[in-house]
């Protein structure tokens, strides 16, 4: 797949990789061996017929690939984006086992694209169920949610706190891996779904989660609220101006628009050289953010090795050929500041890998005086994120001792009718992690409501020759004529 | 039917400060003293919080008093006029205020501060309490909800820099004035500028009366989400947005939390400046 050039992407907000041409892409599909164990199947969190879309693609019936990703995954230009393919349907791959595995993530994305920029969309005709479904958050987990409980009949509506609808691929990843206008795309599909939208609407503030159940009639809940809260090391030195959360500089730049201050209100004060602490994948969007801000150099500082490090192949990579100075075995002991209360430096310790801790990784020792200072006016911490109190001071939820709401193998909560997933209940994990359990959540919510997916009126539009049943244009919605 | 976060209503104290009534029905319900709103007046604007200065489940409308000191606030004079709509509006947010059994209260508002202390006064008085008020502004001429003010308070001390009403001085004289006549005073809520809750702290220290007061610092999301907010209390980092906004005055640490509200300056006076350059262009 064709990309930006390092040098020429580093300072621009335009994506990384620019997608399949239409060649690239059916040369990818002829390398699937359509094996008949399919270990991609498995391998995917929601279950996409992944050689079945690939078929389709060899067959150049693109429509037809895309209404086969959508049965499982509503939102493919997202997901072909930002999955952890390496670690799921590309790691399982047999192809892999003697040569590249098939690239499946750029095809997903390749046909997600298509679709939107063909207007494609499922819309299908679906008999409602009566049963109205609350979904707390917009993020990945409460999208599919909002999906699948759509396609039973149900009247949904989801939540959400900030004054835009996509939870942290909005706010989060940034433009470069996921733009915006694919997040608004995706969400438009669910709207044609018939999921309604409320912005600036703060559960458990403005009603909360009993509430729902009770004064507002909804008859099941779905919380998919993410985890949140940043965290921080607790050394000496993180007020200072200039020591800020990932999340804090990505919103601001990815949400709110930062980066084009004063245009737009939100500042930001990016740093001139910036060291990011942390190895995942919001590490490396801090970073990539910061040099496409102008700072040069932009450092990660990370405790361990380049083999521990948390963040998905490509982006490393990625980072790596963007020119990030990586400091590996290296923890921040404290922030200095000059006069003004403005980073100026951060002060260092060399660490070596000793004997595996209780995650079965090596522990990080430090090295006696092996401690360094690196000349820095931002810091940002990227080293994880705790659970949002927001939900558990507010509500009767039952939380486990670190804040998360503790959801059963089924995703069921403390409270009846109020189910729960992704990063609020498992703490921080990937995009495509919590639209699985927004799926699972929803699978479950479908048979406390008594609702079985044989039984639910759903036609299908792309069943109908050219877009029509009956003879009436299937975007009208309207089968219901003939059928009832 | 108003449209969503209109505003219904407005007042005009002085040229800098002005009071905004807002149609939010349901927040109007679901709002408690001490809480707060994220308010963002045009989508290329920025989220700023602001404390609730009033909240009516009759009229269905939330109370916001604003100063205009920057070029968010200072667009917002210019632009919300009756019938306008705020481009977003979030909350409640944050802890409400512990209205305890406390008999005993004064509470101290210093300028704009007067708004957001006056829910907690009046749900004092509901409670039963006897409610001492202690409100300060700089002028006479600055002055709002006097009246207000002193109709859910029992005893009403106004204090101005210039001695042009009340007492000549700061709200520390005048909690000063209502501890030498009230050995019996069982907590001091204080909403301020910074400096002004710092001292109000150290006031009531020596006669460890319990104090409280609502920080409110720079925030983005307002949901414990981007950290920005953080403010050292004792030995520890708390997040205004979601542990606050009400802290215990006599630990919190008031110069790390004036020094954080500077972070930005640079940039909020170049938005100032271009947003003035803008608005004389457009005059001339």
């Amino acid at each position: 797949m064709t990309e930006q050039e390092p040098t020429a992407r580093a300072s621009n907000f335009a994506e990384v990789a620019c997608g399949y041409t239409l060649e690239e892409a059916l040369q990818e599909a002829e390398r699937c061996l359509l094996c008949p164990d399919e270990p991609c199947i498995r391998g995917c969190p929601v279950e996409i017929d992944i050689p079945e879309f690939i078929a389709k693609i060899t067959e150049k019936n693109l429509r037809g690939a895309y209404d086969s990703i959508t049965d499982a995954n509503l939102l493919p230009a997202i997901c072909g984006r930002v999955c952890p393919q390496e670690s799921q349907c590309e790691g399982v791959c047999t192809v892999g086992n003697t040569l590249e595995p098939v690239a499946i993530g750029r095809l997903e994305r390749f046909v997600g694209d298509l679709a939107i920029s063909e207007r494609w969309a499922s819309v299908p005709y679906i008999e409602p169920s009566g049963f109205r479904v609350a979904v707390v958050g917009s993020g990945p987990a409460g999208a599919a949610c909002a999906a699948d409980m759509a396609k039973a009949g149900c009247e949904v509506t989801v939540f959400e706190a900030f004054h835009e609808p996509g939870g942290v691929l909005k706010y989060g990843i940034p433009d470069f891996r996921l733009p915006n206008e694919v997040i608004d795309a995706e969400i438009e599909k669910l709207r044609a779904l018939g999921v309604t939208f409320e912005c600036n609407t703060l559960v458990g503030r403005l009603f909360t989660v009993e509430q729902l159940l009770t004064e507002l009639g909804y008859h099941a809940v779905f919380i998919g609220t993410g985890a949140g809260a940043p965290t921080f090391m607790g050394i000496p030195g993180e007020s200072l101006a200039g020591v800020l959360s990932a999340n804090e500089l990505l919103t601001r730049c990815n949400l709110m628009h930062a980066r084009d201050f004063p245009e737009y209100d939100t500042p930001l004060q990016p740093g001139a050289r910036v060291a990011v602490i942390g190895a995942g994948n919001t590490a490396m969007d801090a970073m990539r953010v910061s040099l496409r801000l102008g700072a040069a150099p932009v450092y990660c500082v990370y405790r361990r090795t380049r083999n521990e490090a948390p963040a998905r192949a490509e982006e490393l990579h990625h980072a790596e050929e963007e020119g990030i100075e990586f400091h590996w075995l290296t923890s921040p002991v404290e922030i200095l500041g000059d006069e003004n209360g403005t980073v100026r430096a951060i002060r260092c310790q060399r660490m070596e890998l000793g004997e595996p801790d209780e995650s079965g990784r090596r522990r990080p020792v430090p090295l006696p005086d092996s401690e360094v200072e690196i000349e820095v006016d931002m810091v940002v911490y990227a080293i994880g994120t705790s659970a949002n109190p927001i939900l558990g001071q507010t509500s009767s939820l039952g939380l486990d001792e670190r804040g998360y709401i503790v959801a059963d193998e089924n995703l069921a909560t403390s409270i009846a009718g109020v189910w729960a997933g992704g990063d609020i209940v498992t703490g921080a994990a990937t995009v495509i992690e919590a639209m699985g359990a927004g799926r699972k959540a929803a699978s479950e919510m479908k048979s406390y409501l008594g609702l079985r997916d044989s039984d639910v009126v759903y036609l299908p539009e792309r069943r109908g020759a050219e877009g029509k049943r009956f003879g009436i244009d299937s975007r009208e919605h309207n089968y219901v004529r003939v059928t009832a | 039917m108003a449209a969503p976060f209109e505003i219904v209503s407005r007042e005009d104290f002085s040229n800098v400060t002005y009071l905004l009534e807002i149609s939010h029905p349901r927040m109007a319900q679901a709002a408690k003293p001490g809480q707060f709103v994220i308010v963002m007046e045009h989508d290329h604007g920025e989220r700023i919080p602001l404390t609730l200065a009033d909240f009516d489940s009759e009229r269905g409308t939330v109370t916001l008093v604003v100063q205009a000191v920057g070029k968010t606030t200072r667009e917002m004079q210019a632009r919300c006029q009756v019938g306008t709509s705020l481009h977003a509006l979030v909350g409640p947010m944050g802890a409400p205020s512990e209205i305890g059994n406390a008999r005993r209260v004064i509470c101290v508002g210093g300028g704009l501060g007067v708004a957001p202390v006056y829910p907690q006064a009046r749900a004092y008085k509901q409670n039963g309490g006897y409610v001492i008020g202690v409100i300060g502004f700089r002028s006479k001429e600055l002055m709002f909800w006097g009246d207000k003010f002193r109709s859910v308070c029992d005893e009403f001390i106004v204090c101005t820099d210039d001695g042009s009403e009340g007492i000549k001085g700061v709200v520390t004289q005048g909690i000063e004035r209502a501890l030498a006549e009230h050995s019996d005073i069982d907590e001091v809520v204080a909403i301020g500028p910074p400096i002004m809750m710092k001292f109000c702290a150290e006031t009531t220290r020596p006669h460890g009366i319990k104090t409280v007061v609502s920080l409110n610092p720079v925030m983005v999301d307002g949901t414990g989400m981007c950290g920005g907010c953080r403010v050292k209390v004792g030995d520890r980092i708390r997040f205004a947005c979601v542990d606050g906004p009400d802290f215990d005055a006599h630990a919190v640490d008031f110069d790390d939390l004036m020094a954080r509200l500077r972070r930005f300056a640079a940039s909020e006076a170049t938005a100032l400046e271009r947003w003035q350059g803008d608005c004389r262009a457009s005059i001339g």
